[in-house]
């Protein structure tokens, strides 16, 4: 186990270069002009800085490659994602401010995605071709179609017109009142859940019924269990590590659609900095979000590579 | 459902016969997706002749009416016709889904074909590439690049072609893979034809159906993505009548007083979205039987 991670580590090795990279050469498309625009749209900046010194404050004064170099040997060595250009604090602190609240509003949904998908899925392959098979099905269908931000608008705006009631727009960190963050939390877990649901349920159905066809469930039944076991223990371990995949697969999925949902119930995560960067052109703070979660990407597929042993014995790492 | 399929159907390169007829019979579904399909792209190209009021016709007298004879689905804050916007909102994601599922489609068919035939160290090269590409969720590089270019019809659609066409390419890949050692290759490879003659003629003709059933469902992701961006701000620029964008900015404030606001864009993108995806299900079932159940 110790040695296959290790070589699961070591072959990241070439993608997160490419990956960097990717970040890298994006941001320094930056057409020459960006640099008066960014200056004349903000008035802080003005201020602050002359052309000049935010030319250097982007590196832009140096060749490419020894930009490229000087960056990634910061992150390595420093972990230091650069400054931000406008904020006084290094990105990295920005980012490990707001890191943990996107990373629980992606767990809180992910949760519900199952809790709304693996029922459904297993209940569809069950009962096939029965009517509630039909209404799941077509359910799953419709939630892939609903964009997530029209969703979150309506849970919004309706509410609010017919009870008076509205989401709260304060934050409260989980620290301070865990009560109340999770409580804040909630609805807009459930809109980025309900949208993530729609293939893991359909996913989760398909392999049900594969593997119900098996001899081995066949057996089960034919020993008298009763459908709870042959279900749950037999079935559905069995059909797991297809689904595992798909949920790890969906992770970009998952962090993107959190921007929106954190631009429209303001939680304060990675989202709402990237946003807010991308108003400001703070450049920094946007190459440390794209880096970040491209980063964050890769381990949640590793970790789900991991987590196949866990789920199927006859996995074996070697 | 697919069971009428002749047996040479993995490997017919043109389309099996009654193609309309079988999708009528066999997936009524679909057929219902394509016919709402068509129906979009008929309004979205003739949408100035359709809507009854231009997209920005100011009208302050009539600011925020609920829907009626005159307005189906009401006018918002300025006065404006919701349903002529969202018609000419058909217009642009017309426009937007097509250019970007097209350049998307060509992008991913050229990496897909190219890395997949050749194989080797190239292959293993562009498919670390894709790896890296493919960690990064679609709406962050859209934004990060929006945030670089500009926002603006040409970009995002260049964006959102290239962003997308790296990562389907890996569908066309695994489909040239199962092509490449079919014996036809074999013939033309030892007869001495060049590597761009079979690419062209033996092997692209073959893994259409996947390519056509990538172009359709990429229709429906071009959209998605291009609305969530305008949502964010990051779209066409306003005052263009973006199903996304009538959703966001300064539309939001009024949805409390005008609760239709919400209702029309919204329905339009998800029936939208939804008629790409049944269409795109049973294209997939038609045409491409080993894709099934694929995602």
């Amino acid at each position: 186990m110790g040695a296959y991670l290790a070589r699961r580590l070591l072959a990241l090795l070439p993608t997160l270069v490419l990956a960097s990279l990717i970040v890298f050469v994006t941001i320094r498309l930056i057409p020459g002009d960006v640099i008066d625009l960014m200056l004349s749209q903000n008035d802080v900046a003005a201020d602050k800085l002359t052309r000049d010194q935010l030319i250097a404050a982007l590196g832009l004064d140096r060749p490419m490659w020894e930009q490229y170099l000087r960056w990634v040997a910061d992150i390595v060595l420093h972990g230091n994602l650069g400054h931000s250009l406008w904020q006084t604090a290094p990105v990295t602190e920005l980012l490990l401010g707001r890191l943990p609240v996107t990373f629980q509003l992606g767990a809180m949904a992910l949760v519900v995605a199952l809790l709304i998908a693996l029922p459904i899925g297993i209940h569809s392959a069950l009962r096939q071709d029965t009517a509630g098979d039909y209404l799941g099905r077509s359910f799953s269908i419709l939630l892939l179609a609903v964009p997530s931000f029209w969703l979150a608008t309506m849970v919004v705006v309706f509410p609010s017109i017919w009870w008076g009631w509205s989401p709260e727009v304060n934050y409260v960190r989980f620290g301070d009142d865990p009560w109340q963050n999770l409580k804040q939390m909630a609805l807009p877990a459930i809109v980025l859940g309900a949208g993530l649901s729609a293939i893991t349920m359909r996913l989760m159905r398909t392999m049900m019924l594969e593997v119900l066809r098996q001899d081995y469930i066949r057996t089960a039944w034919a020993k008298g269990l009763p459908e709870r076991l042959v279900v749950l223990r037999h079935a559905l371990r069995n059909a797991m590590v297809p689904v595992i995949t798909l949920v790890g697969l969906q992770a970009p999925l998952l962090i993107g659609g959190a921007v929106i949902i954190e631009q429209i119930f303001v939680i304060p995560g990675m989202g709402l900095l990237l946003l807010d960067a991308v108003q400001q052109r703070d450049y920094p703070i946007i190459t440390g979000v794209f880096l970040i979660v491209g980063v964050a990407v890769m381990l949640i597929n590793l970790a789900v590579d991991l987590s196949y042993g866990l789920l199927d014995p006859k996995v074996r790492y070697r | 459902m697919a069971a009428v399929l002749p047996a040479d159907a993995a490997t017919a390169p043109q389309r099996p016969p009654g193609f309309l007829r079988r999708l009528l019979l066999d997936k009524p579904l679909g057929a219902a997706g394509a016919a709402l399909l068509l129906l979009f792209v008929v309004v979205g190209v003739f949408a100035p002749w359709i809507a009854p009021a231009g997209p920005n016709d100011i009208a302050p007298l009539d600011r925020l009416q609920p829907p009626s004879w005159a307005h189906w689905f009401g006018t918002d804050n300025l006065g404006r016709d919701v349903l002529s916007r969202c018609i000419h909102g058909a217009q642009l994601s017309v426009i937007i889904g097509c250019l970007a599922a097209l350049l998307a489609t060509v992008v991913s068919a050229v990496i897909g074909i190219v890395s997949g035939y050749f194989g080797g160290k190239f292959d293993l090269f562009v498919q670390r590439f894709v790896d890296a590409w493919m960690s990064f969720p679609d709406l962050i590089i859209l934004i990060v690049v929006v945030s670089v270019v500009g926002p603006g019809m040409p970009q995002i659609i260049v964006t959102l072609g290239l962003l997308l066409g790296i990562g389907g390419s890996r569908i066309v890949r695994s489909a040239v893979i199962g092509v490449r050692e079919h014996m036809y290759v074999h013939a033309a490879q030892s007869i001495g034809s060049s590597s761009a003659r079979i690419l062209r003629r033996h092997i692209l003709p073959n893994v259409m159906p996947p390519i056509i059933v990538l172009f359709t469902t990429r229709v429906g992701t071009v959209i998605l993505a291009e609305s969530g961006l305008a949502f964010l701000g990051l779209g066409v620029p306003p005052p263009a009548p973006t199903w996304g964008a009538m959703l966001s900015g300064s539309g939001r404030t009024y949805m409390f007083q005008g609760p239709w606001l919400a209702l029309a864009p919204g329905l339009c993108l998800t029936l939208v979205v939804y008629a790409t995806n049944v269409f795109g299900d049973a294209l997939r079932d038609l045409l491409d039987p080993r894709m099934r159940g694929s995602k």
